[in-house]
Parts: C-alpha cells; sequence; structure tokens
C-alpha cells in the first residue's frame, strides 16, 4: 500500500487528514476518539483570551439536497466557550498520549502584540506542533474585531503573524478567510509575515434557508438569526480555487497549503492535493457521519495511489496546478461534441430540453411515427461543447463529450486573430 | 344473483378478522417514502408515463410539486386532468401504463417510479379549504347525464364547471359505478368511492337521481326533449354467457355479481363462501374474484383460461396477486358442461382441454373434471338488456356489442353522446372512462354552446 505519510511545514503526519478547528475538536474526549478512529491529526478549536466566549443555543442548520442529503452546513458557533487554562492542560495530556499525532492549537485574540507575546510560551508549552491564526470565522467574532476581520485587511495578517513568528519557534499556519475579493492577498501577506503555511477556506457568510411560517432563518435563536459559516460539500468547488489561486500565484509559490472546504472522501482530498495541498483538513463530513470515515478516506487513497503508481503523496501533490490557467491561455482551436450512446439513453429528454430552452438548439428530438419512440441526436453543426448536455443526463457515461481533430494548432486568445485587443495583451508561453 | 348461492356455508371466521384481509393491499406511502420516492423521478421532457396516461396527467409536474411539499398543487394537477385521479392511483393498471413507461425501468435501474402510489399520496393528503375548482359563468344549458360511474361523473363535473348544470340518472342506490360495486374491496377501501363523489359533487351544479332505470323508469327520448344535451355513460352492466346448459343453476353466477355483494356487505361473515370455488376468465375481474372468495376461506380456489397466462388481460402484476394468495390458475382449458348434483346444484365442471391449431382455437377432445361447490364466470360484460331496450338508444349505431361514436363522443343522434366502457374503441379502463367523460363534457359544451 502506498506510504500515506506526510511531512507539512516541517511537521510530521502519519496520514494527511486533520481535523479542522470546530465542534470535532473542542475537547480531550473527541480529539482522543478522533485519534482513536485513525486521523493523523487535529487542529484543536480555536482558544482566545479568558473569560471563554459564550455560545447561544441553536447554532446549526443545513442546505438540503433533493433527498435530505446535506449539500452545505452553517454554524454560527463561536471559539471555545472553555477556558484557556482548561484547554492547554488536555492539549498537554492528548499530546503526551498520543505523540506521534499532529496537534495545532488554533488561535484568535485581538490585535494587541503583548497579548500574543503572552499566550504563545503557553501553547508551546503544552507540546503541540503549531499553531494556527484564525483570521477566517466569520459570524459573531469579526464583530468583536477578530476572526474575518483580521484576515479581511492584509496589513493585519501581516502583522499578527509577524508577532506569532517573533514569540514563538512553531510553525505559524494562517488560516484564511474566503469572504474576500482575491484571496491572493491575505496568502500573500502571510507569506511576507514569516507564515509556514496557509490554510483555507474557512467558512462563508451564509443563510441556509428560511422558516417561512415564523419568516426568520435559521438557526432560530429566540425568533431571530444571524448569517452563518457555510461549509461542507457545497463549497468544495470554491475552496479548489482558492487553493489553486494560492498554488498558481508566483508570489506565494511554494507556500505549503493545508486545504480545507467540503472535504468527505478520499477524492476530495486526493482532488485538493493535486491543486497543491500538502495535507487536508476535515469538519463537516466528521460532523454528519462521525470520525470513522478517516477509515474509508485512507483506504480509498491509498488503493487509488496504487493504482496510479504513485508511492507517497509527494508524487502527486500540485501536479493539476501546472493545467489550471488563465482564461486567455486556454486553446481557442479546441473542440469537443456531444456524443449520445443510444444504448445507454433512457429517453428521459433532458439533454433535449436543457439545450433547446437554454443552449444552442444542438439536440433534435426524433418521434418515431409508428411507436412514437423519441430517440436524441446530437447535431454536430450546432453543438459548441457546452457539456450542458453531459451535465444534465441522469445515466453517467451515456453522453460523452468527444474531443474533434480540428487539424489546428494551439493558439490561445492573446494569438486568437478575432481578439481586438490581442496587441495588448502580454503574450506568455502557456506552461 | 348471489341468492343462487344462499345454501352454501357462512365463514367459521368473525366480520372484524375478515375485514383484516381486505384492508389496502398496496398500503399508501407515508410522508418519508414519498419524499424520497418522488426525489427518483427526472422530470422528463416530454415524458413517457405522461404521453401513455389516458387521462393526460402531467406526472412529472406532479411528482415535482410533492417533492416541493406542495401536496394541494400536486393533487390540483392531477384532479384538473382526472376528478377521479383517487380511485385511478387506487385501480389503474399502471404496471401496463405509466410505470411501464418510466424510463427508470431501463436496464440499469429497472425499478419505475412509484407513481400510481405518488398519485394516491397526493389526493389523499391534500387540504383544500373549498373545491379546488370554480364554476365558470352559468350558461344556463341543462345535460343529462346517464350513469353515476367513472364516465358520467367526469363528464357531469367538467359540464359543471364550464358553467352548466346537470342531473345524473343512476339506476343503483349509491353513485360510483364499479368503484363503488365492482373494484376488489381491498383495493379501494374505507368507502372511497362515496368520499369521491362527495368531494366531486362539491362543485356544485349536478344533481343525482337514483333508482333511474334508463329503458325502465326513464326514456331516452323524454331526456333528449327536456334537456339541452343527453350523455350515456351506461358502462357494461351484463355479464356475457357461457352458452352452457346448467348456467342458471343454483351455484353459479357472475363474479361481478358476488363482487358488487361484497363490497356492499356490512358482516363478511354473512357472505355465502364455497369452500372448492372455480373461476372462469382471465381479466381483472377474474383475479379480483379468486382472490376475494379465497380471503373469505374458500379452501381451494382454480382458476381456469382458454389460453396461456401470456395471453390473459390480467396483468402480470394481477397474475402475481393470484399466485401470492394461493390460487390455483389451470390454462389452455374450456368449460364444456356445468356437472350438477341430484339436487340440480353446481358439483363442478367439465373442462376441454384447448390448444392452438392453425392460428385457431380449439378444444382438443381430451376433457377433465374439477368438483366445486360454486362457479364464478368472469368471462366479459356486454351492455345491459334494458338500457338498450329503450326505444330511441335501440336506435343508436354501434360498432359491435358497443354503442358507436365519433370523435367528439357524438352518437348517431343529435345531442346524445356516449362515453365510458360502453362505446367503442375502449380498454374497459376506469381512467379512460374518466378521460372519455371529460373530453365529451368538452365537446357537448362547445356544442350547445354556439
Amino acid at each position: 500500500m502506498a506510504d500515506l505519510s506526510i511531512e507539512f511545514c516541517g511537521i510530521k503526519s502519519i496520514n494527511p487528514f486533520w481535523l479542522a478547528s470546530a465542534p470535532p475538536t473542542d475537547k480531550a474526549y473527541n480529539v482522543v476518539r478522533a485519534f482513536e478512529a485513525g486521523w493523523g491529526g487535529v487542529v484543536w478549536k480555536t482558544l482566545g483570551e479568558d473569560p471563554a466566549a459564550v455560545n447561544v443555543s441553536s447554532r446549526y442548520s443545513a442546505h438540503y439536497g433533493k433527498n435530505r442529503e446535506v449539500l452545505g452546513f452553517n454554524n454560527i458557533e463561536l471559539i471555545t466557550d472553555r477556558s484557556l487554562e482548561i484547554n492547554l492542560q488536555e492539549i498537554t495530556q492528548v499530546k503526551k498520549d498520543w505523540p506521534d499525532r499532529v496537534i495545532i492549537v488554533s488561535l484568535m485574540l485581538p490585535c494587541e502584540e503583548a497579548l500574543w507575546a503572552d499566550i504563545m510560551p503557553k501553547v508551546e508549552a503544552t507540546g503541540a506542533d503549531g499553531i494556527e491564526l484564525n483570521f477566517g470565522c466569520p459570524h459573531g467574532m469579526p464583530e468583536r474585531g477578530m476572526g474575518a476581520a483580521v484576515g479581511q485587511v492584509p496589513e493585519y495578517v501581516e502583522m499578527v503573524t509577524r508577532w506569532c513568528k517573533t514569540h514563538s519557534k512553531l510553525p505559524v499556519i494562517v488560516k484564511l478567510t474566503p469572504n474576500i475579493t482575491d484571496v491572493r492577498a491575505p496568502a500573500r501577506a502571510a507569506k511576507a509575515g514569516g507564515a509556514d503555511a496557509v490554510s483555507l477556506i474557512n467558512t462563508i457568510n451564509s443563510i441556509t434557508h428560511l422558516d417561512l411560517d415564523q419568516m426568520v432563518a435559521f438557526p432560530i435563536v429566540g425568533g431571530a438569526s444571524t448569517h452563518g459559516g457555510y461549509c461542507g460539500s457545497a463549497v468544495k468547488p470554491i475552496a479548489l480555487n482558492m487553493v489553486a489561486e494560492i498554488a498558481r500565484d508566483p508570489q506565494t509559490a511554494g507556500l505549503p497549503i493545508s486545504g480545507i472546504g467540503g472535504i468527505g472522501n478520499w477524492r476530495d482530498a486526493a482532488e485538493f492535493m493535486a491543486l497543491g495541498a500538502g495535507c487536508v483538513q476535515v469538519c463537516t463530513a466528521a460532523m454528519l457521519h462521525g470520525f470513522r470515515i478517516v477509515e474509508e478516506m485512507k483506504d480509498g487513497l491509498s488503493r487509488w495511489m496504487d493504482q496510479k503508481g504513485y508511492k507517497s503523496i509527494s508524487e502527486f501533490q500540485g501536479k493539476a496546478v501546472p493545467n489550471t490557467t488563465d482564461w486567455k491561455y486556454l486553446d481557442m482551436n479546441y473542440q469537443v461534441i456531444a456524443q449520445i450512446n443510444q444504448d445507454d439513453c433512457i429517453k428521459c429528454g433532458r439533454c433535449y430540453v436543457a439545450c433547446e430552452d437554454t443552449s444552442h438548439q444542438s439536440i433534435n428530438q426524433l418521434i418515431d411515427a409508428a411507436t412514437g419512440t423519441r430517440t436524441y441526436e446530437v447535431n454536430k453543426e450546432e453543438c459548441v461543447g457546452c457539456n450542458l448536455c453531459e451535465i444534465t443526463c441522469p445515466v453517467q457515461g451515456c453522453i460523452t463529450m468527444v474531443p474533434q481533430n480540428t487539424g489546428k494548432p494551439y493558439m490561445n486568445w492573446t494569438q486568437d486573430p478575432r481578439n481586438p485587443r490581442a496587441e495588448n495583451v502580454k503574450v506568455v508561453e502557456a506552461a | 344473483m348471489i341468492e343462487s348461492l344462499s345454501y352454501m356455508p357462512k365463514p367459521k371466521e368473525s366480520n372484524d378478522s375478515l375485514a383484516k384481509n381486505f384492508t389496502d393491499l398496496a398500503p399508501p406511502l407515508n410522508a418519508r417514502q414519498a419524499a424520497i420516492e418522488s426525489s427518483r423521478c427526472l422530470y422528463c421532457y416530454d415524458a413517457p408515463c405522461t404521453r401513455i396516461c389516458p387521462s393526460d396527467i402531467d406526472v412529472a409536474s406532479f411528482i415535482r410539486n410533492i417533492h416541493d411539499e406542495n401536496i394541494n398543487g400536486a393533487a390540483a394537477g392531477i384532479l384538473k386532468q382526472n376528478i377521479l385521479g383517487g380511485s385511478c392511483s387506487r385501480v389503474c393498471p399502471t404496471e401496463i401504463l405509466c410505470e411501464d413507461a418510466c424510463v427508470r425501468n431501463h436496464d440499469a435501474e429497472g425499478q419505475p417510479v412509484k407513481i400510481g402510489l405518488l398519485q394516491r399520496y397526493a389526493i389523499d393528503n391534500m387540504q383544500f379549504e373549498e373545491h379546488p375548482f370554480k364554476r365558470a359563468a352559468a350558461t344556463g344549458k341543462k345535460v343529462a347525464v346517464v350513469g353515476a360511474g367513472p364516465a358520467g361523473l367526469s363528464c357531469a363535473h367538467r359540464l359543471a364547471m364550464l358553467g352548466n348544470d346537470v342531473v345524473i340518472y343512476e339506476a343503483k342506490e349509491k353513485s360510483g359505478g364499479l368503484n363503488e360495486y365492482g373494484i376488489a374491496k381491498y383495493k379501494l377501501t374505507d368507502n372511497f368511492a362515496q368520499k369521491e363523489v362527495d368531494f366531486l359533487l362539491q362543485i356544485g351544479g349536478i344533481t343525482i337521481k337514483h333508482g333511474q332505470t334508463l329503458g325502465g323508469n326513464v326514456q331516452l327520448k323524454d331526456l333528449h326533449a327536456q334537456y339541452d344535451a343527453v350523455f350515456l355513460g351506461l358502462g357494461l352492466g351484463a355479464s356475457k354467457q357461457m352458452g352452457l346448459t346448467g348456467e342458471d343453476a343454483p351455484g353459479l353466477l357472475a363474479a361481478v355479481d358476488y363482487i358488487a355483494a361484497l363490497r356492499q356487505s356490512d358482516d363478511l361473515s354473512k357472505l355465502p363462501v364455497p369452500s372448492r370455488a372455480i373461476v372462469i376468465g382471465a381479466g381483472n375481474t377474474a383475479i379480483d374474484m379468486a382472490v376475494q372468495i379465497q380471503r373469505l376461506g374458500a379452501e381451494e380456489v382454480t382458476l381456469v383460461y382458454r389460453r396461456g397466462f401470456e395471453a390473459m388481460s390480467a396483468t402480470g402484476h394481477e397474475q402475481h396477486i393470484a399466485k401470492e394468495n394461493q390460487v390455483r390458475m389451470r390454462t389452455w382449458a374450456q368449460p364444456q358442461q356445468v356437472l350438477l348434483d341430484e339436487a340440480g346444484r353446481v358439483r363442478g365442471m367439465r373442462f376441454e382441454k384447448t390448444a392452438v391449431v392453425g392460428g385457431r382455437l380449439s378444444g382438443t377432445g381430451e376433457t377433465f373434471e374439477i368438483v366445486a361447490d360454486a362457479i364464478f364466470k368472469a368471462i366479459g360484460q356486454s351492455m345491459d338488456e334494458t338500457s338498450i331496450s329503450d326505444p330511441l338508444a335501440k336506435t343508436l349505431k354501434r360498432d359491435g356489442d358497443k354503442i358507436h361514436v365519433d370523435d367528439q363522443f357524438r352518437t348517431v343522434l343529435p345531442r346524445i353522446y356516449a362515453g365510458g366502457d360502453c362505446v367503442a374503441p375502449g380498454q374497459d379502463l376506469t381512467v379512460q372512462a374518466v378521460q372519455h367523460g371529460k373530453l365529451a363534457a368538452h365537446a357537448i359544451h362547445a356544442d350547445i354552446n354556439v
């Protein structure tokens, strides 16, 4: 079986699966259960200054799919509501009992250097492997000048990171908020401040749904609600993009990335790592299914690696980054056309109506005069290769997008004679 | 009539105990099951289930409404096309209609969406404060409808909705036709047929007169003179004859007559139940008969059909129900002689084996006997003699033994229309009768409101 062990910004881990800073890592009891289940590490739920935060009831809500599967998850819980002392004691004990597992301590404090200078030695004394700066919590804490309120200002990110590096030898991971226009700015700031790594994404500002009788959003707290932080499967595409943005940014190239956001199985994890992540953090999937999911994640990842011949994670880490580029470097001469496998087609007509109503009218509906049977055929002349029919088709593999041999060479938009501003685009060799 | 079995033993079990054998054959979906099942619908475009539905119900749309928790929207969508959507969801042979057409039958999955049960869920759980359909402005026109079965009720409801007044003439004591008298008890439970009629009448403008028999105390020429139009939804009230000696002997009767008595009985333990019974026929009525008599306590029930299983008009689903209920099925045999005991009562039947020779079914000459205390014939229905003895009805053009109508359900006589099982062509399905009634209503409305 493939070797799943990693070294992430100098921290060795038996596998790349860590639990993110969140309710599952709030106390020793949970963390020990996680380690027993096989997680490689945890990021302990964010510690802050005493007195500890106080939480409300209720706290979570979900965006459901068609069959009540949780697509997205929303929470309004604050950082730990237990005292700093208890948390530090428990961290010390668990680290002592589980020396081969990673414990990262998440921290959130006001932007005052003295506070950071005070807490760093205390964290270091626990034996923890590193710290993660919570610059991403989007609910509650920003109202107090912390969390995302810091993460949204690159100057603050750099400043606090530098304080931490000044007052501790521990590796510092900066956790980034996605509630920002360009995630590269805070990543660059973290690097400038001396960060050893970044982790992303934290949760996204969200309201999942409403009670239309009471006219209030969920989760409901005494007849009112507030926006929360969105996570779970639904945010994976957003997280993948942000990870890729940082991975392919020349200014942050090589900065270790811990991938977070909707990871629930080995494939999700492999995707984050292919886009540059060195390890992944999981929360929502564990909250929905329990810690045992790590078993299937490890098994699936190592079997896939064996199948592909990857002996270690570093062999495929970042492999998809060179293939992630700007739109302007895509090949204008590339062409795919939909092909419907008539043997697999169940004649639901979804591809037809999708294309007819909302795309390029490139699927024909043929009605057999005698039997009334419907057949759907692609009109190759009209098909632009948008993938919509393949996406809406309920039968996997029935519609395939077939690359056409156009006989034309690679030509991107900067080279395209149809580009009226081509002369203004700096031509860069595609990777 | 059932009196011909009066000498037979009564069930040993009590009414309460027997009633348990006649609860819902297919239990309704609960909310969670409906949510899961509705999520399986692919919301096909130009959906095959809708194309095959004899009453044009937009299946994909009502299922999407169920999933989106818009139950009244789902019900309204069904009822708009089929005001008897509740009974159709229970009695429709969905296995040869919408559920057979469902794209999820495709090889890769082989499991259609349970459309019938979802339709039932929508209708059973709708909650309207008032009737979901409003009547159009009054036209001042009056239409007579003969027969309060599915065709007549559907026609009356649509005519009323379009602003016309309707009087229904029904021979029997209750409305509902076969839904009330002819469907297996476990398919339509809890007095559903009457509840559905009550719901339908909420629209207003419809009067039902019971005990009114065409050709008896009602004359078609009078209706023709008194009303702007007449719709005949006569159904097929008479059971076909086998043409054998002894067909009127005690112990032999039409399955539909027994089923009617069973459905109307308020004490099942008082029904005569033969210990050994033969059912002749291969349609859904034959299956309903065989299964019900078995459930009432008959020890040996044999269904005999002159052809093979594949030729049975009872669907595969129905045949399966029969097998599950220990009904013995004997194919390739036709009745030859009713066997009577000394008292002249049925003691069995002699059958001749059959085979297809040169494309034609014929007897092989080889015979066998089945001992039985009762014989139920379910070999098909035809129009009731009384109704077609009406002087004016007699002049209606026929197609075979059914009334001829054009594509607007007009008979050859002006302002007289017909639909349901009594017209040709027909599949003799409830859902089709409802469709006939609905379409005929539109034709009538257009013709009399020019």
